[in-house]
């Protein structure tokens, strides 16, 4: 049994191992410096670039428009349901909020590319069938109930009688969760923003579908573009001859991602714990 | 001649009546509800308790949490079939030391005996390192403050304990089962229901229940923990006219912070403070006439 | 004399009816955003329905794919769906409630276990393409499995594996220590605890985690695509089942394959618009599918829940 436990270690070692050996030999042709700082990323070229700047802007835009939708609405949501919401529809509700986070990548990608651009087009004359905005939007509504449920745990967390304090001196529920509730569950509630930031940064299949699998630097939601993770959803469709030059860059944008997420789920870990010891 | 303890179901009103050749001190020990207490010993009994073999001797048994000493330079020797009851103040680590006789603590990490707790006749020590608590476990039973059935049948619960010793023919089980179940005097109440699941049963019911598993391995030493702590007047009664009943069976300590029970039901009370025996004897003298004035003042109520 | 009912001066009752109104403000706010999250899932699943519908028909489930969009169906598609969801059940329901009850019953608390547990919170938050990855370095290189069932199946399995173990840890967690301490003083050795009682016990909770973790697992399509599924299969994996001795074969194990978030995949990413409509379909049957073992998952927490209360 001690054996399966160690699977979980196991996994993480390989991970580290697969990423930073299959992508060595890449870093051996491509220097750092050019690898953070090009402007083009087409290692499928015959005159490559490997700029990973398109992919990391991408990936910003999208996650940045995620954030704009998620972070809103899930803290108003988790707000909701921890302070004013009765007893009865958070036992509903709850369930049916886990359900939206449990719909298939894919099945969103469609969504984005299918019914949310027509929609937006109708508001945003020109916008292009394949964008940013739409698949980031979709991404915020995927993870509004990671983030709502986070903080809400984060705000249930918070001890009654901090609230009978400010009730008892004739305060409003809204004044008791704004001015007492929320700053007193605020490591939970960013570490609920981190964990959202780094579902989006990890997310794939909404971006490959929806965004576009052309790496373009922009900051523009309202360009196409891709993110790391559509590059190498992209590279993997085509013949990956093994050991090409091709197939190492995924594995190095591949790492690049492992550590980005890596940072935020530290971080998210650190915040959760904190809130965790303080009650 | 002072008559002896009587049951459940003939009540007798009246004073307290003091034993038979301690007659002096004025004890007033609190009156419990349904009736008036009656601190007496059949004289044969009283010889007999005082002339039965040791069972387990406790022997420099010191115990600790960590750091920290919960038990200090305990000596006792618990008599065999007779009921022995641990009483004392919160805290003054009763629990403790019947936790020691099963081996309970085994499962907390960073507890350690010292001295030794001896069964006899086989001599063995029960706390010794090389001894298997499983063993002592098989030998040892022990029931629960707040009745704790497994969420299976009436007849698994009971079972349970035979079948990790290794009895799985049906037939004996059934035997075994009905045995433990009429000893715990729970057995015409349920014997049409064996399959219902031990949940459905009350409260009391629910602790002969555990009395009934605890009882169908045939132990040496019974433990009570406080065992009716959770229990509502009359289920309490009930149990404590079948712990009395127990003695000419099986041995029993009982640990109880409710002083009358104590001097209803046991032949001998230890009184215990902060970790350490302040008095050991038998039941009837501790309650009139105890011999160090720590076990009085708690008697009377002066504190704990 | 009427009674008194104004209990502050009339300026301040003037703010506590303004604040009482940005009270009732917020809670319009929170079910309207609420309920408009919701009604996106309605929204979602509607239209895949209506768009889709047209081409619900036996045929859809019994057609392989096929470069005329009418003809196309899912055969393959699901087909190897269930065949990568036997091997990802295979492989993390064991290790999964091994490893969680190592964690929970067995383990010292050392910097080992500390490890152990760090690793699986941190695999929970790795994304989903990073297993593909691995996938692909290992399993279809190093270890020469090839772009096959069985590699698809280990890395869903290592996917879904923290969501297992932490799931069976609450289920653990949930039996309360007093029945535990019922069992040891009968003698029982901590292995019999836990098989007679701690597992029967929180089968419910675990049996729950081990349906979202597959619903989980169904939807997922980037590490497949690392892995080099295609889209393109018209034809099936070798059938488990065959007519000559031993009747049991697992050849199967090796061969190329497509699940359905692939077909679907696959589908969208075509201009043509009939294809839409395709992707529509199996979007929907996707989704009716993530529902439907949602839903079961929570039934069974609900009727276990009954039946043993603690």
């Amino acid at each position: 049994m001690l054996l399966a436990a160690l699977v979980a270690v196991f996994t993480t070692v390989a991970i580290v191992y697969i990423l930073v050996s299959e992508s060595l030999p890449f870093f051996h042709q491509v220097s750092l410096h050019d690898f953070f700082t090009d402007t083009m990323w087409t290692p499928m070229f015959d005159q490559p670039r490997f700029g990973i700047m398109p992919l990391v802007a991408g990936t910003i835009v999208t996650t940045m428009v995620a954030l704009c939708l998620a972070i809103p609405c899930g803290t108003i949501i988790a707000i909701y349901l921890s302070e004013f919401a009765p007893y009865r529809l958070r036992e509903v509700v709850k369930p049916a909020l886990e359900l939206l986070g449990a719909v298939p990548t894919v099945v969103y990608g469609y969504f984005a590319l299918q019914m949310v651009t027509p929609f937006l087009q109708k508001f945003i004359p020109g916008l292009p069938g394949f964008n940013m905005l739409s698949p980031g939007l979709v991404i915020g509504i995927m993870i509004i109930p990671y983030v709502a449920s986070v903080s809400e745990d984060a705000m249930r967390a918070v001890p009654n009688y901090m609230r009978e304090g400010s009730y008892a001196m004739g305060a409003t529920r809204f004044q008791t969760a704004t001015r007492v509730v929320v700053p007193g569950a605020l490591s939970g509630i960013a570490a609920a923003y981190i964990l959202g930031i780094s579902r989006a940064v990890g997310e794939t299949m909404v971006v490959a579908v929806a965004a576009g699998l052309q790496p373009n630097l922009t900051w523009n939601p309202l360009e196409s573009a891709a993110t790391i993770t559509a590059f190498i959803v992209q590279v993997s469709l085509g013949d990956l001859p093994h050991g090409s030059i091709g197939y190492q860059s995924i594995f190095a944008a591949g790492l690049v991602l492992m550590v980005t997420t890596l940072v935020f789920n530290i971080a998210g870990f650190v915040l959760t714990r904190r809130f965790r010891e303080v009650y | 001649m002072p008559t002896e303890a009587t049951h459940a179901d003939s009540p007798v009103s009246g004073a307290m009546m003091p034993a038979t050749d301690t007659d002096t001190g004025v004890l007033p020990v609190r009156g419990s509800g349904r009736d008036r207490l009656q601190v007496t010993m059949d004289e044969t009994r009283r010889s007999a308790a005082l002339h039965a073999p040791v069972k387990a001797r406790a022997s420099a048994l010191n115990f600790y949490y960590g750091d920290f000493q919960a038990l200090k330079n305990l000596n006792i020797e618990i008599r065999e079939k007779q009921v022995t009851a641990l009483i004392g103040p919160s805290g003054c680590g009763k629990s403790t030391f019947l936790r020691c006789f099963n081996r309970m603590h085994d499962l907390t990490p960073g507890t350690r005996y010292e001295g030794s707790i001896t069964l006899l006749p086989d001599n063995i020590d029960l706390v010794a390192r090389g001894v298997d608590p499983i063993e002592v476990r098989m030998r040892i039973g022990m029931v629960f403050q707040k009745p704790n059935p497994f969420p299976k049948s009436i007849f698994e619960n009971v079972a349970y304990g035979l079948r990790v010793s290794g009895l799985s023919a049906r037939a004996r089980l059934a035997e075994e089962v009905e045995k433990a179940l009429r000893a715990a005097a729970l057995w015409d109440e349920v014997k049409d229901r064996l399959q219902n699941s031990g949940l459905s049963l009350s409260g009391g019911q629910q602790q002969r229940l555990c009395i009934a598993r605890a009882l169908a391995t045939n132990p040496e030493i019974l433990l009570f923990d406080e065992p009716t702590s959770a229990l509502d007047p009359i289920a309490t009664a009930r149990i404590e006219e079948l712990i009395a009943g127990l003695r000419e069976t099986v041995t029993v300590i009982i640990v109880t912070h409710n002083m009358q029970q104590a001097a209803r039901v046991s032949d001998y009370t230890a009184f215990m403070y902060i970790g350490e025996l302040i008095e050991f004897d038998a039941t009837s003298k501790i309650f009139t006439n105890p011999s160090q004035k720590a076990t009085e003042d708690y008697i009377t109520g002066r504190y704990g | 004399m009427s009674a008194a009912t104004e209990v502050v001066r009339a300026d301040l009752r003037a703010a506590v009816r303004r604040r009482k109104l940005s009270d009732r403000l917020f809670v319009l706010l929170g079910m309207l955003i609420l309920f408009a999250s919701l009604l996106t899932l309605a929204v979602l699943f509607i239209d895949l329905v209506r768009e889709g519908g047209p081409r619900f028909g036996w045929d859809f489930f019994t057609n392989f794919p096929s470069r005329n969009a009418a003809r196309a169906g899912i055969l393959s598609a699901w087909v190897g769906t269930c065949l990568v969801m036997l091997v990802t059940v295979a492989v993390a329901m064991p290790i999964g409630v091994a490893a969680a009850i190592y964690l929970e019953e067995y383990a010292p608390k050392n910097w080992v276990t500390a490890i152990i547990e760090i690793n699986v919170t941190n695999l929970a938050g790795v994304p989903s393409i990073i297993y593909g990855l691995l996938a692909l370095g290992l399993f279809v290189y190093q270890l020469n499995l090839g772009q096959s069932i069985v590699a698809a199946g280990l890395t869903l399995a290592l996917l879904i594996l923290p969501i297992v173990i932490v799931a069976t840890r609450e289920a653990l967690r949930s039996v309360p220590r007093a029945i535990r301490e019922a069992a040891y003083a009968l003698g029982a050795t901590k292995w019999e605890v836990t098989a007679d009682h701690v597992l029967p016990y929180s089968t419910g909770g675990i049996l729950t985690g081990m349906i979202i973790g597959l619903s989980r697992a169904i939807g997922e399509t980037a590490p497949i695509i690392t892995i080099g599924a295609l889209a393109f299969i018209a034809f099936l994996p070798t059938s488990p089942v065959s007519g000559t001795f031993p009747f049991v074969s697992f050849t199967w194990l090796k061969d190329p394959f497509t699940v359905m978030p692939i077909q679907m995949f696959n589908w969208v990413s075509r201009p043509d618009p009939a294809f839409q409509v395709n992707a529509a379909a199996a979007g929907a049957i996707l989704l009716g599918m993530t529902l439907l073992m949602n839903g079961v998952a929570i039934y069974v927490r609900y009727r276990y829940r009954k039946k043993i209360n603690w």
